[in-house]
């Protein structure tokens, strides 16, 4: 190691977080919040078995799941101008990532939204609720619990998956990095550096996992 | 005569679970199924609110006539709203708190204000003694205690009619009493009730009126004086008498 590369290294730290704060964060926040909406609308049509809507889901689901993220931010960045359809880099990040990553959460919501136990829903009736009133106050709650280290999971891929957003020149943290590696050439210490802020910034969303999962627990305690 | 069911059918692939039951229940009647496990009591009884979708039979509910096998939506909700059920696995709601679980019906259900459902709701927690406990969660409670809870939530919605479906077959042998007394608190109250069990000293006496069921067939219904002091069929005399063996 020399002075050089820490002077390198030090100039870029600023300049990374700043992209990473600035960019790489509200990217992962505002497509989870997008992919979390389409989990729940998508597990839901499912869950009621709603005709037709039913199968576009599926569909919707095997498609996204079938085909290589980054084709389908390429499809969507270069393919669709050729239809007319022309988007800003930034929301076409966002849109790719919500509706790629909210393909497996539906599942993951699907999932843990029939894990319920169908005498929730049968005691819902027997009350006077209707089947919305009996999803948003029981068994989505309880779904949500059941679901939480898995979409914790998604969370985090999602973050780390962001830096695919350099290729549609989104000008985010990883591509930042390349950037200024570009014209310092020092990729083993620009790319590990980049590296540790990932890493960090993963670590904080595990911390905010375990007290997540302690709240949920309140209501739960052990499980009977 | 509150509530007349008429040769309700059901059958489960090729399995008949149900082959024409009927009853009639009139106000204030405490109603014991009974019968062997797999006898159909409990489709029975899920039927009468729609738990079930029976194959064919009717039900008239005060005045309101039912068709068992294809009801509209919104008759099934108006029936519901004066009938009550409880669970063999209490059911209450894992997310909420005792209050809530009781609340929530009231709320979203029957649309009263948040107030006067908690003064409602702690009102019938004291009913069944558990107004101590407003802010536990399910889990933490004893089955007794949960199917009290239970009990709770449908005192509190006011209903008619109650169905019990098999509600201390779930509790250890030392917690029944504590839900089987507040059964029998609702019936000297007047409350009318379906209770699908196998408590014979409840059916002996607290009910009423004794529906004997096996093999998806009614082998003998009446008076539950009569149907203990003295069977008419074979079938229930056998079925006494093995309780009797067992006292």
């Amino acid at each position: 190691m020399n002075g050089r590369l820490w002077g390198i290294l030090a100039d870029s730290f600023p300049k990374l977080l700043g992209y990473g704060i600035r960019v790489t964060v509200p990217l992962t926040i505002l497509s989870f919040l997008l992919a979390l909406v389409i989990s729940v609308i998508v597990a839901l049509i499912q869950y009621a078995d709603v005709k037709v809507l039913r199968q576009i889901c599926r569909f919707y689901i095997w498609v996204i799941r079938g085909t290589p993220l980054l084709v389908q931010l390429y499809l969507v960045i270069y393919g669709l101008p050729s239809i007319g359809i022309v988007l800003d880099a930034f929301p076409t990040a966002v849109l790719v990532f919500g509706f790629n990553e909210g393909a497996y959460m539906a599942e993951t919501m699907r999932g843990s939204m029939e894990s319920v136990s169908r005498g929730q829903v049968e005691a819902g009736y027997c009350v006077g609720l209707n089947f919305l009133q009996i999803m948003m106050h029981v068994v989505l709650p309880q779904a949500f619990r059941t679901a939480f280290p898995a979409l914790s999971n998604s969370l985090i891929s999602m973050l780390k998956g962001t830096s695919m957003a350099a290729t549609i020149t989104v000008m985010e943290m990883f591509r930042q990095a390349t950037v200024i590696n570009g014209r310092v050439y020092e990729s083993l210490g620009l790319y590990g550096e980049v590296a540790l802020i990932y890493l960090a910034f993963c670590t904080i969303l595990t911390a905010l996992q375990h007290w997540g999962e302690k709240k949920l627990a309140s209501y739960g305690g052990t499980r009977s | 005569m509150m509530l007349e069911i008429k040769n309700v059918m059901k059958r489960f692939e090729d399995h008949v679970v149900l082959d024409g039951i009927s009853l009639d229940v009139e106000k204030g009647d405490v109603v014991a199924i009974l019968g062997p496990s797999g006898s159909g009591k409990t489709t029975f009884l899920r039927c009468l609110n729609f738990l079930e979708q029976a194959d064919s039979g009717e039900m008239i509910f005060e005045g309101t006539r039912y068709d068992l096998n294809k009801a509209k939506k919104s008759e099934i909700t108006a029936l519901r709203r004066k009938t009550a059920f409880v669970f063999q696995n209490y059911n209450l709601f894992l997310n909420k708190t005792v209050l809530e679980n009781v609340t929530l019906g009231l709320i979203l259900g029957s649309r009263i204000r948040k107030q006067e459902a908690n003064e409602i709701a702690i009102d019938a927690l004291r009913r069944v003694g558990m107004a101590d406990r407003l802010s536990s969660y399910p889990v933490q409670l004893s089955g007794g205690q949960q199917q009290r809870v239970a009990i709770a939530r449908v005192l509190a919605l006011k209903p008619d009619i109650i169905f019990f479906d098999e509600p201390t077959s779930a509790l250890d042998p030392e917690l029944i009493g504590e839900v089987l007394s507040v059964m029998r608190q609702l019936a000297e109250d007047g409350m009318t009730m379906l209770v699908v069990t196998h408590e014979m000293e409840f059916a002996r006496n607290v009910s009423n009126k004794v529906l004997f069921m096996e093999n998806a067939h009614v082998v003998e219904s009446g008076s539950s004086h009569e149907f203990f002091a003295n069977p008419k069929s074979e079938r229930s005399r056998e079925f006494v008498n093995s309780l009797a063996s067992f006292a």
